[in-house]
């Protein structure tokens, strides 16, 4: 049986459908990567994977006797308060939490399990550092340890790599991809970094409020959002290009000058929320110059059609 | 002076009012940062006041206070916690709207229902502020506080790793298999009881103090979950003591006495972390 199958699922808020009709099965081990623009609703089947939110319509089970205790998230950022008093290894620690049951008490055991995950995204220096003190990228390490702790079959990642500089990015991929081929969890990823998405993932589901894609990765290079995807993706730096992807995607699909004004407008919110996540020194910078670069992207399309 | 603490000492009921107060501190800052970083402070200050309607309405049908106002106040605490995670109706003015409305229906029932009190606003002060002395208290209203206290004490205990969970990240905790909604209502509950107990000693209106001054004051100087929670447990222990025994010295009433501790002790610790951020700043940091 599969580990995930949804059928004909609809999710929104307070009426409003979001994403409709989506169709797809997970096999254990699978690596898969859900991208689309912003606003497509990545966000919102994210949560309801993880039972945060329940789907306006349609069927989602989950197979192989997959419990709750055996799935890791790792949450955008904006997910955890910024003036909380929190050593890192008590964050790290409470991952292990869902192993425990009823034991009101972490054993040895717990401690190894989360020094090792420390010890693995090389934070073990910052263990006794407050977390609201670290900066963006030492967090979001800090939230994927946690993850780890936490996971034994399944890992959702809410756009795991935004705020980290390229080292680090690189480091990220390759853990996932480590965890997901030798100890077999299942990888579910969103991404605006396309060019790891083609790279690492086994499968693609690429929705806009209702999905366009989903298959395996091989495929999805042949259809028309993979190889303008992917054609985006070889041109420019990797973060600037998922998103003048999206952008030149929903030119391509004919949507109206405005919806694309739209859309850029949303990446510059973005990248002004990711950069206070982030407070990061050198991704100030660039990505006030990607955003320019896109607008005047944006602009040239505007005038070609 | 030494003499007359000595001499109060020698009586057996200035042990019990003390030990009460102890633990009411205890329990109260064991919650507390919790509370405040859950941002449920006000939760605590609304159910503070629908303890006093409830004690206003036990003392108009002359029933046992401590029986009354522990079940409507658990109850509350619930309520309240559903109606802040209400997106549609604003939790703060849902909670403004309940505590007030059960300030004014509180006095009201009072005022309708003497219950044979010939002195109805010396009542509510005392409901509302704290007895005027700390020797008030009767054998089974210590004994009642000191099986809640070590109740919420155990709680806090075995369930301190859960509430840090659910303090720190709530969907995390409920996406990976923690029940956040049953703990938080466990917490909410919990905080109704510990309002119960303290409201006798240092009075409704009062209480929020007591949860919320030792966890902001210990937040300014420690960075960790656990330190901030040892230090809160330590303040408050310190300014019950402190404050229970100048109260008596001075013969000023028990609760405001020891809120202005608490009030002094944030004081000092906001200067403490004042002091250490100019340093920092004036010293050459690597952004």
């Amino acid at each position: 049986m599969s580990l995930i199958t949804c059928k004909d699922l609809v999710l929104g808020y307070e009426g409003h459908p979001i994403v409709t009709g989506l169709n797809f099965t997970l096999e254990n081990g699978d690596y898969l990567c859900i991208v689309g623009e912003n606003g497509s609703g990545k966000s919102t089947l994210m949560k309801t994977l993880l039972g945060l939110k329940e789907p306006m319509s349609g069927e989602l089970t989950f197979g192989d006797g997959l419990r709750k205790n055996e799935v890791g998230y790792l949450p955008q950022q904006s997910g955890v308060q910024k003036d909380f008093p929190a050593s890192v290894f008590e964050v790290v620690l409470s991952g292990c939490l869902n192993k425990r049951g009823l034991h009101p008490f972490y054993g040895a055991m717990d401690k190894e399990r989360a020094r090792r995950n420390m010890e693995r995204l090389g934070i073990t220096h910052l263990a006794n550092r407050c977390y609201r003190e670290l900066s963006g990228g030492q967090q979001q390490r800090v939230l994927l340890a946690r993850a780890l702790c936490a996971t034994t079959k399944l890992l959702l990642l809410d756009e795991p790599v935004s705020g980290l500089d390229p080292k680090v990015t690189i480091d990220m991929y390759e853990l996932i991809r480590a965890l997901n081929r030798d100890e077999g969890i299942t990888v579910i990823m969103i991404s605006h970094d396309i060019s790891a998405a083609l790279t690492y993932s086994t499968h693609i589901l690429h929705i806009s409020h209702e999905p366009r894609f989903f298959g395996r990765t091989e495929s999805y290079l042949k259809t028309e959002y993979g190889r303008i995807f992917s054609g985006a993706a070889g041109s420019t730096a990797a973060k600037c290009a998922s998103e003048g992807a999206d952008n030149s995607d929903s030119d391509s699909n004919s949507d109206s000058n405005s919806d694309s004004n739209n859309d850029s407008n949303n990446d510059s919110n973005n990248d002004s929320n990711n950069r206070d996540n982030a407070q990061l020194h050198t991704a100030i910078s660039e990505s006030e110059a990607d955003t320019a670069e896109e607008n005047s992207e944006n602009h040239k399309k505007e005038g070609d059609n | 002076m030494l003499q007359l603490i000595a001499m109060y000492f020698s009586q057996p009921f200035v042990w019990f009012a003390m030990i009460v107060l102890v633990l009411v501190s205890l329990c109260a800052a064991l919650l507390g940062t919790s509370l405040v970083l859950k941002r449920f402070s006000m939760i605590g200050d609304g159910l503070s006041h629908v303890a006093f309607g409830a004690t206003s309405i036990a003392a108009a049908t002359s029933l046992a206070p401590m029986a009354v106002t522990t079940p409507v106040t658990v109850v509350a605490a619930v309520l309240l916690l559903r109606l802040n995670n209400n997106s549609k109706i604003k939790g703060d003015s849902a909670i403004a709207m309940i505590s007030s409305g059960a300030l004014a229906l509180g006095y009201l029932v009072l005022n309708l229902f003497p219950g044979g009190s010939s002195n109805i606003s010396g009542d509510a002060c005392t409901t509302l502020f704290g007895s005027a002395s700390i020797l008030g208290l009767t054998k089974t209203d210590v004994a009642t506080c000191i099986i809640l206290a070590f109740a919420v004490i155990f709680f806090f205990i075995f369930f301190y790793n859960k509430i840090f969970a659910i303090t720190f990240d709530e969907s995390f905790a409920s996406a990976t298999g923690t029940k956040a909604e049953i703990y938080n209502s466990l917490l909410a509950m919990t905080t109704g009881v510990v309002i119960v107990i303290a409201m006798k000693m240092v009075g409704a209106l009062l209480i929020s103090a007591l949860i919320i001054f030792p966890a902001l004051s210990s937040m300014r100087v420690f960075k960790s979950f656990r330190s901030v929670i040892i230090s809160s447990v330590c303040i408050s222990l310190f300014c019950s003591v402190v404050g229970g025994i100048s109260s008596m010295l001075a013969g000023t009433p028990v609760g405001p006495t020891v809120v202005a501790f608490n009030i002094a002790v944030f004081i000092i610790f906001w200067a403490i972390d004042c002091f250490k951020g100019a340093r920092k700043s004036s010293a050459p940091e690597k952004a």
